[in-house]
């Protein structure tokens, strides 16, 4: 489904949660996520897998990625 | 019909008695003079379905008491002196999370090892005190065999009450003393059950401050989710920082206490009308106490015995009011002055004398006797 | 987004944790990176894999960061005092069978002051989870050495280096009785949320250590640069799965901590066997 493909996924961080520790940021593979002062802020979307690492990383369930 | 009677020990008397109050959970860890409590237990708890269950150390003991009473059950634990040293945070958890749990202390000499065999009345300020901070304490002092079952009874239904631990202190001697007991049949005796919460799941608050005492619900059995903490907390169980609410939680649970004296308190008294000379007396020492009281009252002395059941919360007011007459108050225990103490505090300017003994040895009607007539 | 405005967008949903969650708790007590909340989040999805209800769930702590965890969760729960969850957990598991009794507990809390309750309460074969978040440190107090911190390691109480040698939390579960022993860490999160699931679903003690990092305490005094370095060295690169031990040369295992489920046997339950005591008793 090469519409499906492009369709981007939704990367929703609660910057009331976030406590900036990046760990979402060092770990996610494909580098989508960087630091912005204390929060994570999304950087490259488009290189999104939505692999959900970042999700199941975060300590502070302050990120989430919807497909 | 005549009632059945049977010839037991203190320590059976005990069991007898939890048993009758609906106890349904132990856990313990064996120490002499108490033992015989668990062991009874152990053998008659799983008849009737109840949990028993040997811990392995103390700690542990009180820990799984006052979990099972989460758990919904009525739970009891036993020990004797260096087990209620290890009890002690677990006490003071007790007592700030509010939890209905009964603690039987069979005292023998001390401190540490101490004498294992030997008589005491050397815990009664451990009672008291043992625990760290403010905290709420019933203390129930039976001097008879008789009297520890239906004393057990008693504490078994203030706990419940009141949602805290309640102990009974007794001496070896009556722990180990055989007498003959009446059984008393059920409706004998008045049985008390924790208040249970009837709101719906979602307004429960385990601490509702709009109650005296709130309802308690049992994990998993009730259909209630609560939470509970040994840190100060709020109505809803969950830690707080707000100052109010934390003076308010620490008073609350000594308010329990003090304004529900008349309730809690009770004891006996002989002869105090006119008494110039009040023997304060308990456990089996009271029972030496009596005997000389008799004697002494038959060479025309006025003197009088009075005997706390509830020694904490101690019977400030009945001491102030004997003191009016009172010339001297002899206190007799085991110990090197405990509740002379408490005595002294509440008889200001009266003279307090204690007979104390340490050896081992019961203090016996004679001696007694020869300071009551040194004050006639 | 809630999980609604989700659907009506037709994105696909990620876990909703708010089921297990209190309302209102959040964010956690917990610091920047700490490890404890990433095993929070793998447990409510391990338990959401297994269907159990709030109802039906008991969980227990004693002190310390990690023992914060209760607080949290839409359970039964209690938070009791520092090393004795066990023993409250024994006691309400005993009156009541049927709840899922899941400790959460800190190395220091387990291992050190709870040593003695750990060791009976995997003896007894009871049923229940018990969590280690096994961080090298006592996170609460600010830093002291704990009974898993490696020999030579720098905490405000070993300012020389750690000189005791430090326990194998699941050697001991396994000798003292544990039917369930595993190791898990807070890096490997799909395969710590397995072997959760996998813990809750035996029945009998099981123990799970999870290798998971106090970035503030720990980690600084030990010059980790972050949350994520400690993550990489201690728990990706130190540990190795025991699905692959047999393929590893042994040079690769040297120092290396054993991750996946070491130790599964099947055993007598403490409440079950205490139900046949019953029925003899009233025989
Ligand atoms: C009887 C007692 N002793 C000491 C303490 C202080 N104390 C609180 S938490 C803690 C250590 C917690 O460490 P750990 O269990 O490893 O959990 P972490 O905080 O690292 O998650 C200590 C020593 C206490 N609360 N009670
Ligand atoms: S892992 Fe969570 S808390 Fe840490 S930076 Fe990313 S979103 Fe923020
Ligand atoms: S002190 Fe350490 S263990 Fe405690 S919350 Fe902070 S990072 Fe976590």
């Amino acid at each position: 489904m090469a519409d499906a493909a492009k369709k981007l996924p939704r990367i929703e961080i609660n910057e009331k949660f976030c406590k900036g520790c990046s760990i979402c940021v060092d770990f996610c593979p494909t580098d989508v996520l960087e630091m912005k002062g204390p929060v994570v802020v999304v950087k490259d979307l488009d290189a999104c897998t939505r692999c959900q690492l970042c999700d199941l990383r975060c300590p502070d369930f302050a990120i989430q990625v919807f497909d | 019909m005549a009632k059945v009677k049977r010839f037991m020990q203190g320590n059976e008397a005990c069991a007898e008695g939890a048993l009758y109050a609906g106890c349904n959970f132990f856990a313990g860890y064996p120490i002499t003079p108490s033992t015989e409590i668990a062991e009874i237990l152990g053998y008659q708890l799983p008849k009737i379905g109840g949990k028993w269950i040997q811990m392995e150390d103390e700690i542990a003991s009180i820990a799984a008491t006052i979990g099972g009473s989460l758990g919904g059950c009525k739970a009891l634990t036993a020990t004797s002196g260096p087990g209620l040293s290890l009890k002690q945070e677990g006490l003071g958890y007790a007592a700030m999370a509010e939890i209905p749990c009964v603690i039987i202390n069979v005292m023998r000499g001390g401190p540490s090892t101490g004498y294992p065999t030997g008589p005491s009345q050397s815990d009664m300020m451990t009672a008291k005190w043992g625990t760290h901070g403010d905290h709420p304490v019933i203390a129930l002092t039976p001097s008879t065999v008789p009297e520890i079952l239906t004393e057990t009874v008693r504490a078994f239904n203030l706990a419940e009450k009141y949602r805290m631990p309640v102990f009974v202190f007794y001496d070896e001697i009556v722990g180990h003393m055989r007498e003959p007991v009446e059984i008393p049949e059920p409706g004998d005796l008045e049985i008390v059950d924790r208040a249970k919460p009837t709101c719906k799941p979602e307004d429960y608050k385990p601490y509702d401050s709009n109650f005296e005492i709130a309802p308690l619900a049992a994990y998993g059995k009730d259909g209630y989710r609560f939470h509970v903490t040994g840190l100060n907390h709020g109505d809803d169980g969950f830690p707080t920082n707000d100052s109010k609410r934390i003076d308010q939680g620490c008073r609350s649970i000594m308010a329990k206490i003090e304004n529900n004296l008349d309730d809690i308190l009770k004891n006996e008294t002989v002869d105090m009308d006119d008494a110039e000379i009040v023997l304060f007396a308990y456990g089996s020492t009271a029972r030496s106490a009596s005997f000389a009281q008799r004697k002494a009252r038959e060479k025309g002395i006025k003197a009088g015995l009075f005997r706390p059941l509830t020694m904490w919360p101690f019977p400030e007011k009945a001491i102030r009011e004997a003191a009016k007459k009172a010339k001297v108050f002899i206190v007799p225990e085991m110990n090197l002055g405990q509740m002379s103490l408490e005595v002294e505090r509440c008889a200001p300017g009266i003279e307090v004398k204690g007979i104390n003994r340490v050896d081992g040895e019961p203090i016996n009607p004679a001696q007694i006797l020869e300071c009551i007539e040194k004050y006639k | 987004m809630t999980a609604e405005a989700a659907k009506k967008q037709k994105l696909s949903v990620p876990f909703d944790y708010s089921k297990y969650l209190r309302g209102g708790k959040l964010p956690h007590i917990w610091c920047p990176g700490c490890g404890h909340g990433i095993i929070l989040k793998a447990l409510l999805r391990a338990i959401d894999k297994i269907g159990l209800t709030n109802d039906e769930i008991c969980m227990v702590s004693g002190i310390g960061c990690s023992s914060r965890t209760p607080g949290y969760v839409d359970f039964n729960t209690m938070h009791t005092l520092h090393g004795r969850a066990l023993s409250y957990a024994t006691g309400i598991k005993m009156a009541n069978p049927d709840l899922n009794l899941i400790v959460t507990t800190g190395d220091g809390d387990a291992l050190a002051i709870g040593g003695n309750h750990f060791i009976h309460t995997c003896r007894r074969n009871i049923d229940m989870t018990i969590l280690v978040y096994s961080n090298s440190i006592y996170g609460m107090t600010g830093g002291q050495f704990s009974p898993t911190t490696p020999e030579g390691s720098k905490t405000s109480t070993s300012p020389y280096g750690a000189m005791e040698p430090n326990f194998d939390c699941c050697e001991l579960a396994k000798a003292s009785g544990a039917t369930f022993v595993a190791r898990a860490t807070s890096y490997h999160v799909a395969e710590l949320e397995r072997t959760i699931k996998a813990a809750i679903e035996h029945k009998g003690t099981s123990v799970v250590e999870i290798l998971d990092q106090c970035p503030i305490y720990f980690g600084r005094q030990n010059k980790y640069k972050s949350a994520s370095h400690m993550m990489e060295m201690i728990e990706k690169d130190g540990t190795v799965s025991v699905k692959q031990v047999d393929k590893l040369p042994p040079e690769k295992l040297e120092g290396k901590l054993l991750r996946g489920i070491l130790h599964q046997v099947e055993g007598e339950e403490y409440c079950d066997k205490y139900a046949k005591i019953i029925e003899k008793a009233q025989d």
